[in-house]
């Protein structure tokens, strides 16, 4: 971390039966990880012979250097011999030796206090639209310079993010189906029936709920269910002040944060749509075989009635929802205020928030739709 | 051990049409340990997230290690470990994958060596057997040497802590002093704190500048002890006496 990190270098020799391992250069933050494996390699593998550490050489070393050093000792199991340590890692050494021996945690007591949230009431409806902008901007830049950080995705994250949104979200995406299913089935046949078309429910049912219902309905569950639950969480790391932490570490919260959460969106909820579409219609042909229609028939009709575009489309529009949830509940644990309230409105915000935009793009879809003749 | 590693000039702080403090200028050097003092509400807590950048001053600039705090962000990050008022510990991690975090991101550390890296640090802030704990699960002074130990992670030379002790006893708290005092010496590292403890400010700062609320900015700087004795000026006495009076 210094001005002019000399590289650190590693010498493994052995003479008499004495291994010797010599450390140059400077062992610091940066420059031990490469050196790691190797060193502790080489003192494993001494195991049983007499093992002289050497650092005459060594310019400068760390705690993580330090760290190095005690894994060392550690891996070669017998007595170690430090020669031509400079005082001042020799110190160091020593200081780390000794609480790394000791240790004893001391206990008091937690009172932390937090200042009482005080919001000015500005015009927001501007300023939202221009911040909504802002971070839209800012997730895509986040996007862009995912390749250079590819340190930062933490895919254990994703892979929480996605079982929350997705695999816990499917028994409740299977439920509100089938209830779906049941009701339009069941209220759409009576009418019909005057006209003696109720067979026609098969191709209602099966094209609403896979156009339009499903994704929708998949939407409402994942913004009440994750986004608000998002902008829980990120809201309380802000009021925590981890976000600043993040910060000062360097650690992009866009990157850390949002973009997991969005790609975990994204993943869950093609699985959301076709569940809620096949639980709908299994409560669709339960009511169509109350009226007397076998399930066979109702299937045909379900064949006959809906292009692969119906289901496809549903699922693309399910997606383009779930990113929209998604971002929509972590801009909204981002701009969590301060104080005790304000996670819980953010999560508010995050719902609606999450509800009207994805029936505003979904009004947008079916624009663009009709003009593409889709 | 004259070597400039804070360099602050002119700064000041707006919000609106209120002032926090103006030309606020001082020079912090290597190895010390440097207090920014005051009452509430005096601005210590903004002029420190100035000085590490996350707050743009209103007016002048920091340079730390000889760069521009604003325009250099990236690298003076690298050189400075922060330990915010509350811990600001990620609630989501045990402490130990706290202090991980850092490491796994900016070193190329294999696994098994961050864990060790990460145990050493928490060894050197007396937390060795409460790695394994989550945030919530450990004391307030706990959850502060957790925090100096992330903030160590990368061992950095210039370590900035937020009202280290506020909140805690007496005994916790005089613990934490000699515990900044330890890392000091072991560690070589420059220590920027901001407090109001008094017991604190006397066992560990060597220097100090104490801003006051009234005069929006410094009113006196130097070594804390040779203020209390010396100082004339009848607020800088009522600071440095309010426990012996």
């Amino acid at each position: 971390m210094g001005a002019d990190p000399a590289p650190a270098r590693l010498g493994v020799t052995e003479a008499d039966g004495t291994v010797t391992i010599t450390l140059r250069g400077g062992l610091d933050a940066t420059s031990t990880g490469a050196l790691w494996r190797p060193t502790v390699r080489a003192a494993a593998a001494a195991g049983g012979r007499p093992l002289v550490l050497d650092l005459a050489a060594l310019s400068h070393c760390d705690t993580t250097g330090a760290a190095l050093l005690l894994a060392t000792e550690a891996a070669h199991g017998g007595p170690v011999a430090v020669h031509g340590a400079p005082t001042s890692v020799a110190a160091l050494l020593a200081r780390v030796r000794s609480a790394a021996m000791a240790g004893a945690p001391e206990t008091g007591p937690a009172t932390v206090a937090e200042p009482l949230a005080r919001r000015p009431m500005p015009a927001r409806l501007l300023a939202g639209a221009a911040e909504g902008l802002a971070f839209l901007g800012e997730a895509l830049f986040a996007l862009f310079g995912l390749p250079a950080r590819r340190r930062m995705i933490r895919l254990g994250d994703l892979a929480r993010f996605t079982d929350q949104a997705g695999v816990q979200g499917l028994p409740l995406a299977l439920l509100l189906g089938g209830l779906l299913g049941l009701i339009l089935a069941f209220q759409s046949a009576i009418p019909m029936r005057r006209f003696g078309a109720d067979i026609f429910v098969a191709d209602l049912v099966s094209i609403a709920l896979l156009r339009e219902l499903g994704p929708l309905v998949a939407a409402v569950i994942l913004a009440g269910r994750t986004g608000s639950a998002e902008a829980a969480e990120i809201g309380t790391m802000k009021v925590n002040e981890e976000l600043d932490a993040l910060a000062t570490m360097g650690l992009d919260p866009m990157t850390l944060l949002v973009l997991p959460r969005i790609a975990a969106a994204m993943i869950a909820m093609p699985v959301l749509v076709l569940a809620l579409d096949l639980a709908g219609l299994a409560g669709m042909t339960v009511v169509m075989a109350a009226f007397g229609f076998p399930p066979a028939l109702v299937l045909a009709r379900v064949v006959a009635a809906v292009r692969p575009g119906d289901l496809l489309g549903g699922v693309f529009h399910g997606i383009c929802f779930g990113a929209l949830v998604a971002a929509i509940g972590c801009r909204a644990g981002l701009a969590t205020g301060v104080g005790p309230r304000a996670v819980g409105l953010a999560a508010t915000r995050a719902v609606v928030g999450g509800i009207v935009g994805t029936i505003v793009l979904d009004g947008l879809f079916a624009v663009f739709n009709y003009r593409l003749g889709l | 051990m004259s070597e400039t590693v804070i360099r602050a000039r002119g700064l000041a702080q707006r919000f609106g049409a209120r002032e926090v403090f103006h030309d606020v200028g001082f020079e912090v050097r290597a190895g010390e340990i440097f207090a920014i003092l005051g009452g509430s509400g005096a601005g210590k807590s903004v002029l420190m997230r100035q000085l590490i950048g996350l707050r743009p001053p209103s007016a002048g600039s920091v340079e730390i290690m000889g760069r521009d705090v604003m325009q250099e962000r990236a690298a003076v990050r690298r050189a400075i470990g922060v330990m915010f008022q509350s811990g600001a510990l990620f609630g989501s991690m045990t402490l130990l994958e706290n202090v991980m975090l850092p490491l796994e991101v900016f070193t190329g550390l294999p696994p098994e060596a961050r864990v060790a890296v990460a145990r050493v640090k928490l060894a050197l802030v007396g937390l060795a057997e409460a790695a394994d704990r989550m945030p919530a699960e450990v004391s307030g002074g706990m959850a502060r040497r957790a925090a100096i130990a992330r903030a160590l992670a990368l061992d950095p030379p210039l370590l900035f802590l937020d009202e280290p002790s506020a909140g805690l006893d007496p005994i916790t708290s005089a613990g934490l002093d000699q515990l900044i005092l330890e890392l000091r010496k072991d560690l070589g590292a420059t220590v920027v704190v901001v407090t109001h403890e008094l017991p604190s400010i006397f066992t560990i700062a060597d220097r100090c500048i104490l801003l006051d609320h009234a005069a929006r900015g410094v009113i006196a700087s130097g070594d804390p002890r040779r203020l209390r004795e010396e100082s004339t000026d009848p607020t800088v006495r009522a600071f440095f006496r309010r426990e012996a009076a």
